[in-house]
């Protein structure tokens, strides 16, 4: 069959150059081994990745964490240079934030998302790759800065005007600003792919008010990245100017305002804060009905909470500024938007606890992660409220108050609910078990461990003792609490190497059941893990929890019972070959590889941005004449005529795709 | 292969494949997609434009001030070819939706070729503020002007390389009726960096 | 979803049809010659003192070009509804958020408070011009 039958004057031959673009190397077909994973589309790889990478970013910036506190175990200590120590704060919050918390949300959303709407794969496997590979060349090009010696040292929100060349001479302030540039690309294609996705690619009868509810709160952080990245790519995009091309946007002398930086971090840093905590909300949203064997109390309150949280998201951010001279009726403005944000938060606590409640609970290892999400939370939703009051926030401002605070959102929030994901999804993901004894032991560890570091802090915040500030006298009264902080801080380290221990020893707890949990959503419908295509035939959704209505029924007396024959969605007799998957490629690494090359060449030497310039623009355009489905691999089709697949997406812009069999 | 000769002529029929996939909305993926970045760049521009505003209203320290250098009818030609860019786009896009690939060819072209007369008019008008003076470095307002106007000016570079792509695309037959939709996504690409112009026109050159 | 049920003619409507709502060549160029006629307009008041009522009739001939354009060039008026949404939630949030960040960096006059305010913390407020 012809490649293209256009009505067109000049009809290229059958064999356009699109099979091999610009000639260089054949298309990737492997879909096991190592190469696989450099070339893979699909999403449940690239979630993978994406948590694995993060992990080890998470060890990375757990280091950083303990050089801290163990700097200020004592009075006076010695552990690390003043400017040692601002660099290990930087780099850990700059790390924890960017990437770990951010990436590990981006793993579920990659790996559950498609799987919970009863799709194939996201809409647009390629860029999903990009992504990722953008990511992961941040995380390196950062890193690498470290490496040379060119580390920042003016914290995650890298306020100005400190973060001019004036105060902060050397290169460590533009890795971080390259690298955070370059995440933000990452992070808005995985925004856009991923809103279109839940827009677009949801199975039959998936109606919105049918997704699962990880997979909204997920949509509600995509938008959030959507219109958040930008607003930091404008500000990172400024500094740099200024300090590498000479601008003025942030030199007091020319007549600069550094309360500019301010408000643009926080405008995107306030969307921030949602992003990193919506998903870790639908997680637990999801694991706590399952272990309560309950359905998830006020399903709709939930996803409009979600979504007003988001909102109200944009319309909070100057509360980190209120110490800064804002002016009276900006403080007050913001200061009663903030209060009023801990209204749907409330909702969502209530309905967490309205699902526990009567529920017939069982307490696994992902359940303790999870209530004690909504427990610690609470308590950094409360301190939240605290800092909303403007005259006790200007008392708490660059205190260890504040860092008490968002840990417990952020660690005590987000990450506990992000390894109750691990937890409850691992089976699902890798077909293994961890060892529950091991999690739970992991859970204990990390519960007592980070009460113990982080509750003191209120105490030493209130107390006076100023945050980012290497050292303290003996004698102020703050040695006992920063030494337990201490304590703290390394049984939380403990509990990671348990958690790393179980994962290595889960190795040998095959699973012998897809649905171990007895859950209530569609993934847990497929095999554990699931086959590459997700479903042998797209499901159709009747209901919201349309797995457990497939296994569960009520009698004629109205009483509920088990299904006498429950028919999973993948069959491992099921042949694959019939199904259409998008293929492999090479384009996303390459492309991704220009980035970090275009910021070294703009930090170093323009030469090396010439050839990342090159190697991006060049990558797209082979990208673009790539058709998204290899007209060589071989494949039929399983549906019935008319009933288009699932998901076939396109090459993005410039697409050219030859289709034939 | 299991499949039937039959089967595969029924999936590939060229718009069961080409454009518009079944969707749960009806509405392609891509054009969705390109909504939604689009959505995201109203953040980034309207980011860029409140910083101009903030700095210029600070006044100068050194150097002269943008206001006084503008070209204001030099930049309402320019400003006006830019908007009848938008035209010629449109109507390529309309050409190749009705197969008229010839006449499309001639629309992309002269939409790329608006574009390129834009951006030197761009580049000029740089190149004489710098020689009046103005400097990227000599102080705030001309440093937001430049960041400003030159990121809007590399939107719209981005966009003429795109529409010569097109262009060659059609010429060597990659670019059939049924593959409209890539004229379409490009073009709403090119008409919100029109319509971006048209709020930095009026904000940055008129409201003084 | 009705849609997803739907047999590839309904599939094809949605991608023919959606052609047929656009408006002729005709129509566009009409309406390339208003936003000309807009464009000279908005740049005569740049010879005629209109006093105080220059920045709002610059603002009111901005947004009916943008309108424009966006609802005809840009198939807005004709498209699914959901475009619309996604493009104008980026535009109803950029507008108000960059409104609220301007207003407290005092573009709009000045919060004396604040000024006191931020005299006793040191920061540089003085007005360079």
């Amino acid at each position: 069959m012809a490649a293209i039958d256009g009505p067109l004057e000049l009809t290229a031959g059958d064999e356009i150059q699109v099979r091999n673009p610009l000639g260089t190397f054949r298309r990737p077909t492997a879909t096991t081994g190592w190469r696989s994973w450099f070339t893979t589309v699909d999403h449940k790889k690239i979630g993978i990745m994406y948590g694995a990478s993060a992990l080890v970013f998470l060890a990375i910036g757990g280091l950083e964490a303990l050089l801290i506190r163990a700097q200020l175990a004592q009075p006076n200590g010695q552990v690390l240079s003043p400017e040692a120590y601002n660099q290990a704060f930087t780099m850990h919050g700059t790390t924890m934030v960017f990437f770990v918390i951010m990436p590990l949300l981006a793993a579920f959303s990659n790996y559950l998302i498609p799987l919970q709407i009863g799709a194939r794969d996201v809409a647009f496997p390629r860029l999903n790759a990009l992504s990722f590979w953008i990511f992961i060349g941040a995380g390196l090009f950062v890193y690498s800065g470290v490496l040379m010696g060119h580390i920042p040292d003016n914290g995650w929100f890298n306020y100005a005007p400190n973060s001019g060349l004036s105060y902060s001479p050397g290169h460590g302030i533009d890795f971080w600003d390259f690298g955070l540039q370059i995440a933000g690309i990452a992070s808005l294609v995985g925004a856009v792919n991923l809103i279109v996705t839940c827009l677009n690619m949801r199975a039959p009868g998936m109606t919105l008010m049918r997704m699962p509810i990880f997979t909204w709160m997920a949509l509600v952080s995509q938008f959030l990245l959507l219109f958040a990245i930008p607003v930091i790519t404008v500000a990172l995009f400024l500094l740099m100017f200024d300090r590498l091309f000479g601008g003025n946007f942030f030199v007091v002398d020319q007549g600069a305002d550094p309360l500019l930086w301010q408000h643009m971090f926080w405008i995107f840093g306030h969307p921030e804060v949602y992003i990193l905590i919506l998903p870790a909300f639908g997680i637990i949203s999801e694991v706590i009905p399952v272990f309560a064997r309950k359905p998830l109390f006020g399903y709709p309150f939930m996803v409009f909470s979600g979504i007003a949280i988001g909102f109200m998201g944009w319309g909070v951010w100057a509360h980190h500024m209120f110490a800064s001279g804002a002016g009276p009726v900006t403080v007050a403005a913001f200061s009663l938007s903030t209060m009023f944000i801990a209204v749907p938060t409330g909702v969502k606590i209530f309905n967490w606890i309205g699902t526990l409640w009567g529920g017939k609970l069982r307490f696994t290892a992902a359940m303790m992660f999870a209530v004690a999400l909504v427990s610690q939370f609470t308590i950094g939703g409360l301190s939240g409220v605290t800092h909303s009051v403007a005259p006790a926030d200007t008392q708490q401002t660059d205190t260890y108050y504040i860092v008490a605070h968002f840990h417990y959102v952020l660690f005590g929030g987000s990450l506990f609910g992000i390894f109750a994901g691990f937890y409850f999804y691992w089976p699902k993901i890798f077909g293994r078990f961890l060892s529950e004894r091991l999690g739970k032991l992991h859970f204990w560890l990390w519960f007592i461990g980070f009460n113990l570091t982080f509750g003191p802090m209120h105490i030493l915040g209130l107390q006076g003792q100023p945050r980012r500030t290497s050292t303290y006298a003996a004698g102020m009264g703050w040695d006992l609490m920063n030494l337990l902080s201490t304590i703290g801080s390394f049984i939380i380290a403990i509990g990671f190497l348990v958690f790393i221990y179980n994962v290595v020893a889960s190795r040998k707890n095959v699973l012998d059941n897809p649905d171990p949990w007895d859950a209530r959503t569609l993934e847990w419908g497929t095999a554990s893990p699931p086959p590459a295509h997700n479903y042998d035939v797209e499901p159709s959704a009747t209901h919201l929890d349309e797995w457990w209505h497939r296994k569960y029924e009520t009698d004629d007396r109205g009483k509920l019972r088990r299904r006498d024959k429950i028919e999973y969605l993948s069959d491992p007799n099921f042949d694959a070959s019939s199904v259409h998957l998008p293929s492999p490629s090479y384009w996303p690494i390459i492309v991704a590889a220009g980035l970090p090359l275009v910021a070294y060449g703009l930090i170093f030497t323009y030469w090396l941005a010439a050839l990342g310039g090159l190697l991006v623009v060049g990558g797209l355009f082979g990208w673009g004449f790539e058709p998204s489905v290899d007209p060589d691999a071989g494949h039929g089709h399983d549906d019935a005529p008319g009933h288009a697949p699932s998901p076939e997406p396109e090459p993005v812009a410039v697409g050219a795709g030859a289709e034939e069999s | 292969m299991s499949a039937t000769t039959e089967d595969t002529e029924l999936v590939h029929a060229p718009t069961a494949h080409t454009e518009g996939h079944h969707t749960s909305t009806g509405v392609s993926n891509e054009k969705m997609g390109m909504w939604a970045f689009l959505g995201s760049e109203c953040l980034l521009f309207g980011g860029l434009i409140s910083t101009f505003l903030l700095l210029r209203g600070k006044g100068v320290v050194r150097g002269p001030q943008v206001k006084d250098l503008y070209d204001i009818p030099f930049t309402s030609v320019s400003s006006f070819v830019l908007l009848m860019s938008s035209l010629t786009m449109v109507l390529a896009l309309s050409a190749v939706q009705r197969g008229l690939h010839r006449r499309a060819r001639v629309w992309l072209l002269a939409t790329a070729l608006f574009g390129l007369v834009f951006v030197s008019g761009q580049v000029y008008e740089f190149t004489t503020f710098y020689k009046e003076g103005l400097g990227f470095s000599t102080n705030l307002q001309s440093s937001a002007f430049y960041v400003l106007t030159g990121f809007h000016g590399v939107h719209v570079t981005i966009g003429i390389l795109m529409l010569i792509s097109l262009f060659f695309m059609s010429l060597r037959g990659n670019l059939p009726t049924e593959k409209s939709e890539t004229v379409e996504i490009i073009g709403l690409y090119w008409h919100f960096v029109d319509v971006v112009w048209i709020l930095i026109f009026t904000v940055v050159y008129l409201i003084q | 979803m009705s849609a997803a049920a739907a047999p590839t003619t309904a599939h094809e409507e949605t991608v023919h049809g959606a052609g047929h709502a656009h408006p002729g060549d005709g129509k566009y160029v009409q309406i390339a010659i208003i936003l000309g006629v807009i464009t000279a307009a908005e740049v005569a008041t740049y010879y005629v003192d209109l006093g105080v009522a220059l920045i709002p009739i610059l603002m009111v001939m901005m947004v009916v070009k943008f309108g424009i354009v966006a609802g005809f060039f840009m198939h807005l008026k004709f498209d699914t509804p959901l475009f619309r949404r996604l493009f104008v939630a980026g535009i109803v949030l950029a507008v108000a958020v960059y409104l609220a960040f301007l207003a407290s960096m005092q573009y709009f006059g000045n919060d004396t408070t604040s000024e006191i305010n931020r005299h006793s913390l040191g920061v540089p407020t003085t007005e360079l011009t």
